[in-house]
């Protein structure tokens, strides 16, 4: 293992802005592991360490094959996530949407491109990622419609979906969409937190990626048998959405299988506790997403069903 | 008249209402033009706040000579502007990147789309913006290069400083400027001043200039002032930018709106803690500092200014 310093950056009174990278192997570059972007995916680093912690075992073990390189940055924004902000301190910009960055631009686009020198050309791109609305999620791999990552080599990783995500303008400066600009396969992995640490949901997403890597033949693991992973595109997803603004009482769970008609979460009014209204599931599904904040606004998809 | 938009009732005991106030001739004819002034679309630029207030205030002067609709919204974002947050708050989404929006979307993208179909269908709208807190701008309009031809133009016309035609980017596309301008509703977005100010000159350089717009649209019969020609930028290499060599405190040295010589003083970066400079940062090239730093805090790369350069401006 190679502990170093991707990228450094001088503060005023803070100590430097330093993302720090460890590598596995020699050869050619086979697979980066990026972790977290923003100041609070917390689970997203910690997926990340114990990565280090797993890929350092299998190096001692002689478990990494013969020229295969791998990195890990367990995190590229140690400065939001020391002070609790999700974007960057100064400014509020938002690192995962300056890629491929700019070297004489302003601070986050030569923080993405410092970092992005060091993580491209790798043959696959691994990014632990968050959804900007708070909620649980079934873990999944994400890629992008347009590109060449293949929903079929994204099965690869075990996880139980495969979403298929429509291109959006403000995607076209994430780092999933550049690493595939240029040349990298990219999946962007969803666990099931964000702000709060889950053993079980960082332990699945570590398989996960010890499944990938064992498939790609770049480890030595046995992988168990794995079921076929469902592939989704995003825009078939059934969202359901609230009209009231209140209380957000959910009756169900991630994970679990709802049929035509079933209550899935009551809105209460606030100050008297009365239901305002009550969600339904309009098909028999899965759920894949809910909102798990105590208050929900009007017009928000709080639940996502999958059928 | 004051009008609601759009609205959505939040969780506790509150409804977040977008209002307009549209002021018309004491005698509409059938066909009247419309101009669209829209502004607090950032919750931290209140420039355009002083624009809203002025421009109602003159034309309630000399209302006889209003021949078109002025539609006035000062607050596209009402909760950003209350709390001191520049994007929607709770959500800490950039409100200019969620149009078009949807109305079966959630709440943000629902009020995008409830602004869009407000607007729509104006014979202008002028979009005005502040910078952000960070940076100090001369009164300037912007414009995509994919819609130059119609809004040049009409951006003569509005006593502006500076018109910076600039390069399409996708990441745009989400734009309010851009989802009307690309369905047929031209927008000028225009840039003046800085975030949690107000610059009362530039305020009233751009209420002459929408007083002049209104009257070659038809929309006002009174007196106008001559406006401004402005210096008009369609190439990339005229703008230099000046991005901080390292993290500090930034003093600035020369006047915003400066015509510099190559080689002249802008400010310092300093470290208070050792009282030593760091860094001078000097003009690269002669040319007019249009936009300069305002708050002090540097990091490595913040921009400190940009200098629109002589040959662009063309002055002696
Ligand atoms: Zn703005």
């Amino acid at each position: 293992m190679n502990k170093r310093i991707i990228y450094e950056l001088k503060g005023m009174y803070r100590d430097s802005f330093r993302v720090t990278g460890y590598e596995y192997g020699t050869g050619e570059k086979s697979v980066c592991i990026v972790g977290s972007s923003r100041g609070n995916e917390v689970q997203q680093v910690y997926c990340c360490s114990l990565l280090v912690k797993k890929f350092k075992q299998l190096e001692n073990e002689g478990r990494i094959k013969e020229g295969h390189k791998i990195l890990v940055i367990p995190s590229i924004n140690p400065y939001s996530m020391n002070i609790q902000k999700r974007f960057w301190p100064v400014d509020n910009t938002d690192i995962n949407r300056m890629f491929p960055g700019y070297d004489m631009g302003e601070t986050t686009q030569r923080i993405a491109d410092g970092v992005f020198k060091e993580i491209s050309g790798y043959k696959y791109g691994i990014q632990f990622t968050s959804f900007y609305m708070p909620g649980d999620f079934m873990p999944h791999v994400r890629i992008m419609d347009e590109g060449f990552s293949e929903a079929s080599v994204a099965g690869q990783f075990g996880l139980p979906y495969v979403i298929i995500r429509k291109v959006r303008p403000y995607d076209t400066a994430t780092l999933n969409y550049n690493w595939q600009v240029w040349d990298t396969q990219a999946f962007s992995l969803y666990t099931t937190t964000t702000t709060r640490i889950d053993q079980n949901g960082s332990g699945q997403a570590v398989l996960s990626v010890m499944n990938f890597l064992a498939a790609q033949g770049i480890i030595k693991y046995n992988v168990p048998q794995l079921l076929k992973a469902k592939v989704v595109n995003d825009t078939d997803m059934v969202s359901v959405r609230t009209s009231e603004s209140g209380i957000f009482e959910p009756l169900i769970k991630a994970g679990g299988k709802v049929t035509t008609g079933q209550p899935l979460a009551n809105i209460l009014n606030p100050y008297e506790a009365e239901v305002i209204e009550t969600l339904y599931s309009p098909v028999d599904a899965n759920v894949f997403f809910i909102h798990n904040e105590p208050l929900t606004y009007a017009n928000t998809a709080v639940i996502k069903l999958v059928q | 008249m004051v009008k609601t938009i759009t609205s959505v009732g939040l969780p506790i005991d509150e409804i977040l209402e977008i209002k307009k106030n549209r002021i018309m001739p004491d005698s509409p004819s059938g066909d009247m033009k419309r101009i669209s002034i829209v502004t607090g679309i950032h919750g931290d630029e209140l420039e355009g706040q002083y624009v809203c207030f002025g421009l109602q205030q003159r034309i309630m002067q000399e209302k006889e000579n209003l021949s078109g609709i002025v539609d006035v919204y000062p607050a596209m974002n009402p909760l950003g502007i209350d709390s001191v947050t520049r994007g929607i708050p709770a959500f800490d989404l950039d409100m200019n990147r969620l149009f078009p929006g949807n109305k079966d979307g959630n709440m943000t993208e629902y009020l995008a789309a409830g602004i869009i179909e407000d607007v729509s269908g104006s014979d202008c709208v002028i979009d005005i913006h502040a910078s952000n807190i960070y940076l100090t701008e001369i009164p300037q309009i912007r414009i995509n290069e994919l819609h130059e031809d119609r809004l040049v133009p009409l951006a003569m016309e509005a006593n502006v400083d500076f018109i910076w035609v600039h390069g399409a980017s996708t990441v745009l596309e989400s734009t309010f400027a851009y989802s009307l301008n690309s369905t047929g509703t031209p927008v000028l977005v225009v840039e003046m001043g800085v975030g949690m100010r107000i610059t009362k000159d530039y305020g009233n350089q751009l209420i002459d200039g929408i007083f002049n717009l209104m009257q070659k649209m038809g929309i006002w019969k009174g007196n106008t002032k001559e406006v401004k020609k402005p210096v008009i930028s369609r190439n990339p290499d005229d703008v230099i930018y000046l991005n901080a060599s390292t993290g500090g405190l930034f003093i600035p040295a020369a006047r915003h709106g400066a015509k510099l010589k190559k080689g002249s003083l802008i400010g310092r970066i300093t470290d208070p803690l050792r009282g030593e400079v760091l860094d001078e940062v000097k003009a690269p090239a002669d040319g007019m500092l249009f936009t300069i730093r305002e708050y002090p805090v540097v990091d490595e790369g913040s921009l400190m200014g940009r200098i629109l350069k002589k040959e662009a401006c063309g002055y002696e």
